[in-house]
């Protein structure tokens, strides 16, 4: 390839317009926010070892709390999602590039200041009431009239994620749209490619939603502004109706794209083509609309009128249709298949597996009556957190031991990739499980403190996030060991059963600049 | 305590927990479970969650199956070669159709509960409940009965971060200085607002989860059928002091709670009459430091702390110029009275002598040594001009 010069060093990452590079740096990024962000969840557990606080004042356990969540959901699971997508769309609908890659670059570069606006709040100097203390979800009027001078900060670190997430999205879109190989028709793109359109679509939906909230949070705590405060006209209830229109969605924006991800795995180790794709293409859309018009079960404590309940709580349900559909296709590919248990494999499985948990504790969540008891308890944690590690995190990892070895052209080692992946098992369910007893029991949830029945729950789910914390650093040693050689070559292929242009048509590694020339799709 | 055997005790506990609560008849407070409570609508809801759970684990246990089924019968060296089919319009169309069939099963019972949940019409009674950071204030609205209510475990047994841990009662951070008294068999309307921001009172054992808004009123209800105390907790974070502010009921048969309420209104008048001697005496220096010790203890240490040395958000009283400047004493006072910020306001639960006492307490505690005396008088006064 005689055209893949460029420049090399720290200007080599701070001007590519590379969809791999910048893809790289997606998911580097957002790899050492999920450092960050766990650290903050292993300072969460610590404190909740034992009953009484142990190391931190009340306020500062709940600025730990919300930092976590805002860390993880805008730094780890999004970035490394638009990481994954900038890798492989192009490659996968025969693309050369992403179709604005000026863009591209501006996007990803963002995000670096966006947090740190973000954790600089976490400098007593110049912060000392605090970082933000509201909760991911800052709630009105915790987070105007009462949030600490920290907020201003957040309010632009969140504008700023979503400037760099609105034109990630716009850039999926237009690729996707204009840049496909001749042939390949929409009804013909990969699961993945599919899944991220759709999820493009809801974040240029509601981001700007999120964007409106913190902007009134702005005005209401500096112009005399009232949208959220009852004495001037105002309702604080209008801030979560607003945020769960952005939050609802938000919430498949960090699943559609690992749907996708195992929609390519399981049907590779399998080595079966995908059961119903036409079918998954439907629910993965339906579930996408469905996701505008559920928002208000976030909510079903706040005094709504009865029929409101009502709605909300059958549309919810619902939702369970096409969600089932996926699950039930997924196993439909493996039946009569001719299964191997590689690493993503493995992750894909899990994924399946605790995903279906998390589904079917999200379906008791949704009948109204009873989330009277669940609402705002660790039974919610466990729920949210079973669709989230063992669903966004366990996808984009079940991804990077996937597609690893076509990025660097090198396999990684398969023997500390099983252990990396029995080890996370085993410990997100220790951490997760017991969260859903001590919820049903009593525990509320953003509590550094709990009465003793709660202990023995507590410290399983403790130990457990330790075990997952530090197996995480193994991830890190496998990856960074396969991009430095590795367990030797990988061939074009990689895997037995792989399909898609980056396998059938490109070398292992991936050229810097691939399809130059656009292949013919059959 | 070394961790090793922390972490032992931790498994032995879980373990015996989960036997316990297994074996047990009827176990009090499940570590498990939902509790069944002590209203209709609880047990409904306890009868629903415990359907939908059977349900959603065969599911789940059927998905599960059909995974480990596949994943021993089709592995490659069990099934070499692989099948070639990728669809099946009849069992896409089963297990779309399977699921609605469930679902709807699940949602009639929901929807006539629900119903029942949100009918607060034809109560018997009714109690305003405020939410404060970080306590509640319940005032009955029909015999004017109104009191606060915190949290009396003290702040030495649940902030071990300086000392050594202490014991811990079993009813840890779920016990309160005054607990609401609530009759046995009336239908109870609850009126729910705040003064600051969204907190929410959930009482497991009736089923009842209501947020308290600013601004707003929310309508909710119960009918206890069992006499007895009955523990929860605020749900929706609200700030510093979210874990420390749970909610008591203590319900009692009407002729005791009749009783109760006579009681109170006793007390009331009594506590009227000692205020206004109160703030009509002159005291001595002595006396208020006393009397604002205590006052300050109870209200004031859970924030500003023992030793006035403030808590992150919550600015120290030590060495404050508020509280040394002599011209800030009327400041001083107004701040209680009013309350600022995040502090809430103390003006009607406090009477002017107790105002005045913790006034000049806090000016002459800790090395604050203005030697200011500040009497009632001047409380009342300041109060009159507000």
């Amino acid at each position: 390839m005689a055209h893949d010069h460029h420049p090399t060093g720290i200007s080599r990452w701070l001007f590519t317009t590379n969809h791999k590079d910048i893809g790289s740096m997606y998911l580097w990024f957002s790899f050492i926010m999920f450092l960050i962000g766990g650290l903050m969840a292993l300072l969460i557990r610590a404190e909740l070892f034992m009953p009484g606080l142990q190391f931190f004042e009340p306020n500062f356990f709940n600025s730990l709390t919300t930092l976590h969540g805002l860390i993880m959901v805008f730094g780890a699971v999004m970035p490394a999602f638009v990481g994954l997508a900038n890798w492989l769309i192009p490659m996968q609908i025969g693309a050369p590039d992403m179709a604005l890659p000026r863009m591209n670059n501006f996007s990803f570069w963002i995000l670096p200041f966006a947090f740190s606006l973000l954790l600089l709040s976490l400098v007593p100097q110049l912060f000392p009431d605090g970082p933000p203390n509201f909760g991911w979800t800052f709630y009105a009027p915790l987070s105007t009239k009462y949030g600490p001078a920290s907020t201003d900060f957040f309010i632009f670190g969140v504008h700023l994620m979503g400037i760099s997430s609105i034109m990630g999205a716009i850039n999926v879109i237009v690729t996707v749209f204009n840049m496909r190989a001749p042939g390949m028709t929409l009804m013909k793109m990969p699961m993945f490619v599919w899944t991220w359109v759709i999820t493009a679509f809801l974040l240029i939906m509601v981001m700007p939603v999120l964007a409106g909230a913190v902007t009134m949070m702005l005005t209401d705590r500096h112009f005399g502004t009232s949208f959220f405060d009852a004495a001037g006209g105002g309702d604080p209830v209008m801030f979560q109706h607003i945020f769960w229109f952005f939050g609802h969605p938000e919430v498949y924006i960090m699943i559609l794209p690992a749907f996708g991800i195992a929609s390519h795995i399981i049907p590779t180790f399998s080595r079966k083509p995908l059961f119903g794709y036409a079918s998954m293409v439907y629910a993965t859309a339906s579930i996408a609309f469905l996701s505008f018009v559920v928002w208000a079960h976030h909510m079903f404590t706040v005094g709504m009128p009865v029929a409101g309940e009502l709605y909300f709580m059958i549309a919810t349900m619902i939702i369970a249709v096409p969600t089932g559909v996926k699950i039930f296709n997924w196993v439909a590919t493996m039946w009569k298949g001719s299964i191997t248990f590689e690493t993503p494999m493995l992750f894909a499985l899990a994924f399946v597996v605790l995903f279906t948990l998390g589904g079917v504790s999200g379906v008791m969540l949704a009948m109204t009556p009873v989330d009277k008891q669940y609402h705002d308890t660790y039974f919610v944690v466990a729920h949210f957190h079973y669709v989230l590690f063992p669903g966004a995190i366990f996808g984009t990892i079940a991804a990077v031991y996937y597609w690893l070895p076509k990025w660097t052209g090198n396999m990684y080692n398969e023997t500390l990739g099983k252990i990396h992946f029995w080890f996370s098992i085993i410990a997100v369910n220790i951490t997760f499980f017991p969260m859903h007893f001590s919820g049903l029991a009593g525990m509320q949830r953003r509590v550094p403190d709990y009465n003793m029945m709660f202990e023995g729950f507590n410290q399983l789910s403790s130990i457990g996030a330790f075990m997952l914390g530090f197996g995480q650093l193994l991830f890190l040693y496998i990856v960074i060991n396969c991009v430095k050689g590795g367990k030797g070559k990988a061939t074009d292929q990689v895997w037995e059963g792989a399909e898609g242009l980056e396998f059938t048509h490109l070398p292992s590694p991936a050229p810097y600049h691939s399809f130059e020339q656009a292949p013919e799709v059959k | 305590m070394s961790l090793l055997r922390k972490v032992m005790s931790g498994f032995v506990l879980f373990v015996s927990l989960f036997i316990g609560s297994l074996c047990a008849a009827e176990p009090e407070y499940s570590t498990l479970n939902l509790r069944p409570g002590v209203t209709e609508n609880s047990q409904r809801v306890f009868d629903l969650h415990m359907e939908v759970v059977w349900i959603m684990l065969a599911v789940a246990g059927l998905v599960f199956a059909a995974i480990l089924f596949a994943v021993i019968r089709f592995r490659k060296s069990n099934h070499p070669t692989p099948a070639k089919f990728s669809h099946s319009t009849t069992l896409e169309i089963i297990w779309t159709v399977i699921p609605i069939l469930i679902l709807a099963y699940l949602a009639k019972p929901a929807i006539g509960l629900l119903l029942d949940m949100e009918d607060t019409t034809k109560a018997d009674m009714s109690v305003k409940v405020t939410g404060k950071q970080w306590y509640w204030e319940y005032e009955y609205l029909d015999s004017s009965v109104k009191f606060a209510s915190r949290l009396s475990t003290p702040v030495e047994v649940y902030d071990n971060r300086n000392n050594e841990p202490v014991e811990k009662g079993e009813n840890y951070l779920l016990e309160v200085d005054n607990e609401l008294v609530l009759p046995v068999g009336k239908k109870i309307r609850f009126l729910l607002t705040s003064s600051d921001v969204i907190h929410s009172w959930w009482m497991p054992d009736f089923a009842v989860k209501m947020d308290a808004i600013p601004g707003f009123v929310n309508e909710t209800w119960t009918r206890i059928d069992k006499p007895g105390v009955y523990r929860g907790v605020c749900a929706e974070l609200c700030g510093a002091l979210h874990g420390f502010m749970p909610i008591v009921v203590r319900a009692l048969p009407q002729a005791e709670y009749d009783q109760w309420v006579e009681t109170k209104l006793a007390e009331k008048a009594e506590a009227e009459r000692l205020a206004a001697e109160a703030a009509a005496k002159n005291w001595s220096m002595e006396d208020l430091m006393a009397k604002g010790k205590e006052v300050y203890d109870a209200k004031c240490a859970m924030c500003h702390q023992k030793g006035g040395e403030g808590l992150g958000a919550f600015p120290a009283l030590k060495g404050s110029k508020i509280a040394i400047e002599s011209d800030k004493i009327d400041e001083h006072i107004n701040i209680i009275v009013l309350g600022k910020n995040m502090m809430p306001k103390f003006g009607e639960e406090l009477t002017d002598a107790e105002i005045a006492a913790v006034v000049t307490y806090e000016r002459n505690a800790w090395g604050n040594d203005t030697k200011d005396v500040v009497q009632p008088a001047r409380v009342t006064e300041l109060k009159a001009g507000n």
